[in-house]
């Protein structure tokens, strides 16, 4: 696979002009504008392949978000994977990844080369797994935090982490001494009540949260009782989960002292906006760049329009 | 007007970064399906077999909240024109998607990105002797052999296009083809011979000269399996041109995974959509053909 070539982001252009006075702190990372991707709904070694060189000189994104590690590699789900819903997507991929050895040897050093700051997601079905990631992955100084995918069941317990605060604090609390990188926790919407959870990462020394993740979804082959999905079930995203994720968000980010990373529908400056009034540090894009590759430049440029407008 | 280079046979192009908006130039009948064409003001030329990222600029999303994401298009014909490059489509409306740009009027705007994906590979022997290409489609999936018989002329390459149809409601895009050496097949008969396309290429391939000829195949999911298996049984290479239900294009979304031969998946979008056959342990993909 073609490496991403080098040479420094110094001789990369600067942001465009319309990103002016966007610039936002994040744990600790200045980021020249606050969008970035959503876990798993970017690839930029494969957009490499597509777009060539403009990808790096015209990287849509302030940081980068990597599709999620787990220990061992996974090929993920059999399609059909995809399934268009009235303003939305379900999908069911299953976290093909490498693994973590061959994504520190392979995919690594490429993501290294993008103009932005690094996180990278991590998934794990036991506290020592997920700590063997952490440790694997924050030790390399190319890596600038670390987001936990917590959507996943503890085979220990047989509690998906993401749903259970005891889980949840205790994970972090196994995880907290192992980095001083910030240690963002993704939050699952498929839960009654988001805030006890929230609440229990920051306990556990959470840095961040970054919410919503997608939505459990179904689709039935057409004319049939049979899941459409080879996986299964699915997760919703895209517009249609916007105003699930506006209520999540603004709960959450009222409840907790923790920046919040705030994804779900979002396709403009207007709504990316609205999530930050809502109480969001910085937005993640997913679906949308599915339809516009660089849909995460074009909603920096619409914000900016709409805090010049609305400041504060 | 400035030319930008013709891409090298077979060689894949790389799409600018991000989504242009196009103007629809025309929309004509053809056959049972419609081709539409854009003018690209920004893109390079496409290698055949690439495809683009298609979104009507308005009604994207109708009442019904559908379509909601892009739709893939192999790239039928481009041609430079004023005010950028002409891009044709084959369409036939089969859902909201299609149903929406089989109805794109002239001076409507077409948001696009592409061109996308690998492309159809030059063929290995050519020589005076040898069988040359031969081009097999199927339906709809006529439309990126257009392109690639055009680009293979002029290389001085010879091709042999064999198309079917299933009847004459489903079938079309021979407006596409400038040549009059078209073999048809359709299975109700109305044109050509009765039956299916594969029953022309076992034809083609009974022939001496079998052996060096290189296959080229777009179409439904079974026509596409008998083509890679009437190759594979008789040592001919062949390269497939498929789908898979496909979310952004570039890589993204990981959702057109297909089963390869030495296990695991690969991508269409990026690894695709053109395979050889002998990467995949078959062309009956789920989901695929809707």
């Amino acid at each position: 696979m073609a490496t991403i070539n080098g040479g420094s982001s110094a001789s990369r252009p600067g942001p465009p002009v319309a990103e002016a006075g966007l610039a936002v702190e994040f744990c600790g990372i200045e980021l020249r504008h606050p969008v970035i991707n959503g876990s798993g709904t970017f690839d930029a070694i494969a957009a490499r392949r597509a777009f060539g060189d403009a990808l790096l000189d015209q990287f849509p994104f302030s940081a980068f978000v990597s599709k999620t590690i787990t220990p061992e590699p996974r090929v993920g789900n059999p399609p059909p994977r995809l399934w268009e819903t009235p303003s939305g997507l379900i999908n069911s991929i299953g976290l093909p990844n490498k693994g973590l050895a061959g994504f520190l040897e392979h995919d690594l050093p490429q993501l290294a080369e993008l103009p932005v700051p690094l996180i990278v997601s991590v998934m794990a079905t036991s506290q020592d797994q997920f700590a063997e990631l952490v440790e694997g992955v924050a030790s390399r100084e190319e890596v600038a935090a670390l987001e936990l995918n917590v959507s996943c069941p503890n085979v220990e317990s047989g509690l998906i982490v993401g749903e259970s605060p005891e889980e949840a604090r205790s994970l972090l609390r196994r995880l907290r001494p192992l980095t001083t990188k910030p240690l963002i926790v993704k939050l699952t919407p498929n839960i009654a009540d988001p805030l006890p959870v929230a609440a229990a990462a920051e306990e556990g020394g959470a840095d961040a949260v970054s919410l919503i993740n997608t939505l459990r979804a179904a689709a039935l082959a057409p004319g049939s009782s049979e899941s459409w999905l080879g996986g299964g079930t699915g997760g919703l995203s895209g517009a249609a989960v916007r105003s699930v994720a506006l209520a999540q968000i603004r709960a959450v980010a009222a409840a907790v002292e923790l920046p919040v990373i705030a994804m779900g529908g979002i396709s403009s400056g207007r709504e990316a906006a609205e999530l930050t009034a809502a109480g969001a540090r910085i937005v993640a894009i997913g679906t949308e760049s599915f339809r516009d590759p660089a849909a995460g430049s074009r909603i920096a440029a619409e914000l900016a329009g709409e805090l010049a407008r609305n400041p504060g | 007007m400035t030319l930008s280079r013709s891409p090298k046979l077979g060689e894949r192009v790389p799409a600018p970064f991000g989504r242009r908006l196009c103007r629809v130039t025309r929309n004509l009948e053809s056959g049972g399906y419609r081709i539409f064409s854009a003018v690209d003001p920004a893109g390079p030329e496409p290698a055949a077999g690439q495809f683009y990222m298609l979104a009507a600029e308005r009604g994207w999303g109708g009442d019904s909240g559908r379509p909601y994401l892009a739709r893939a298009f192999s790239v039928a014909d481009a041609a430079r024109a004023d005010g950028g490059l002409r891009l044709d489509f084959l369409v036939q409306a089969v859902g909201p998607g299609t149903s929406r740009l089989a109805g794109l009027e002239a001076g409507e705007g077409l948001w696009i990105h592409g061109p996308l994906g690998r492309p159809f590979s030059e063929p290995a022997r050519v020589s005076e002797a040898a069988a040359g290409a031969i081009l097999v489609g199927g339906g709809i999936g006529v439309a990126p052999l257009a392109i690639w018989r055009r680009q293979l002329l002029a290389a001085g390459i010879p091709s042999r296009v064999l198309l079917g149809f299933r009847d004459r409601e489903n079938s079309g895009g021979l407006d596409l083809f400038d040549c009059s050496e078209i073999r048809l097949a359709s299975e109700d008969g109305h044109t050509g011979h009765r039956g299916y396309v594969t029953d022309l290429l076992g034809v083609l391939l009974e022939g001496d000269d079998a052996g060096s000829a290189a296959v080229y195949a777009c179409g439904p999911p079974a026509m596409l399996e008998a083509v890679r298996v009437m190759c594979s049984e008789r040592g001919v290479s062949c390269e497939l041109a498929m789908e898979a239900p496909m979310a952004c294009g570039f890589g993204a979304c990981f959702g057109c995974a297909i089963p390869q031969a030495r296990g695991g998946y690969m991508r269409l979008c990026v690894d695709g959509p053109v395979v050889r056959g002998d990467e995949i342990e078959t062309a009956l993909v789920k989901g695929s053909g809707h």
